[in-house]
């Protein structure tokens, strides 16, 4: 019986690095898009999908080496790429993020 | 026994933690391919809010049994990150589509009418991205 407990642990390692494998290539992907997108706003999305795969690998560093302490770190990467996006959002639509003037 | 049901628990909860790993990089992956097949912007919104949504939402359940099953530790932040995100994906979509349609990024239609442009023709709205 403990021997397939050793096996589906050394399955989770193995499966862990599978997945860092994947979302390097999505990152490299991402980067080719960042680089040549025909405009700002597909640099904007592929921005954005760059954040979620930046969680995805604090989630699963949190995995491989164990420990509790990058979930706030990946609550934290959450709430700046939330600002970022909106930020980058309104920059593109107005030219300014804070708008002064109250109409 | 009780020893023995433990042992299967374990293993189950190893099992789970496999099939949710894979299951979201799978889909962060998909939604990569995505973002560089697809032809427009709007298209490539579509694949970039919704699929990771549902990956991250995937790897971080992974996280959380593997912090229960190991180290008995209920982390409620990793939850409170699937939540965020389920919150802020799409409310970042809409504000990005929305800008790239004022910055006069034209959508790819095939037989259609762009009907958010006569919407704003209709209505005589101001935008500023135009003029």
């Amino acid at each position: 019986m403990n021997d397939i407990l050793l096996f589906t642990e050394k399955m989770i390692d193995i499966a862990v690095q599978i997945s860092f494998i994947g979302i390097a290539i999505s990152i490299v992907l991402l980067l080719y898009r960042i680089v040549i997108g025909p405009s700002n706003p597909d640099r904007a999305v592929a921005l954005d999908a760059l954040g979620i795969n930046l969680m995805a690998i604090a989630g699963l560093s949190s995995i491989l080496i164990v420990t509790s302490k990058l979930n706030d770190v990946i609550l934290l990467i959450g709430i700046l790429l939330f600002i970022g996006t909106v930020a980058l959002s309104k920059y593109m639509e107005k030219g300014v993020i804070i708008d002064r003037d109250m109409d | 026994m009780l020893s023995l049901i433990e042992t299967w628990i374990d293993i189950i909860l190893n099992i789970s933690i496999v099939c949710f790993i894979l299951v979201g990089t799978f889909f962060i992956l998909s939604s990569s391919i995505g973002i560089n097949r697809f032809p427009d912007v709007y298209t490539r919104l579509h694949a970039a809010t919704k699929a990771p949504t549902l990956g991250i939402a995937s790897i971080l359940i992974g996280a959380f049994i593997f912090l229960y099953g190991t180290k008995g530790i209920f982390s409620g932040k990793l939850l409170l990150a699937i939540a965020f995100v389920l919150l802020t994906s799409p409310v970042g979509g809409h504000m990005l589509s929305r800008a790239a349609h004022r910055v006069g990024v034209k959508p790819v239609l095939k037989n259609q009418h762009d009907a958010y442009e006569e919407a704003l023709k209709k209505r005589n709205i101001h935008r500023p991205g135009e003029d």
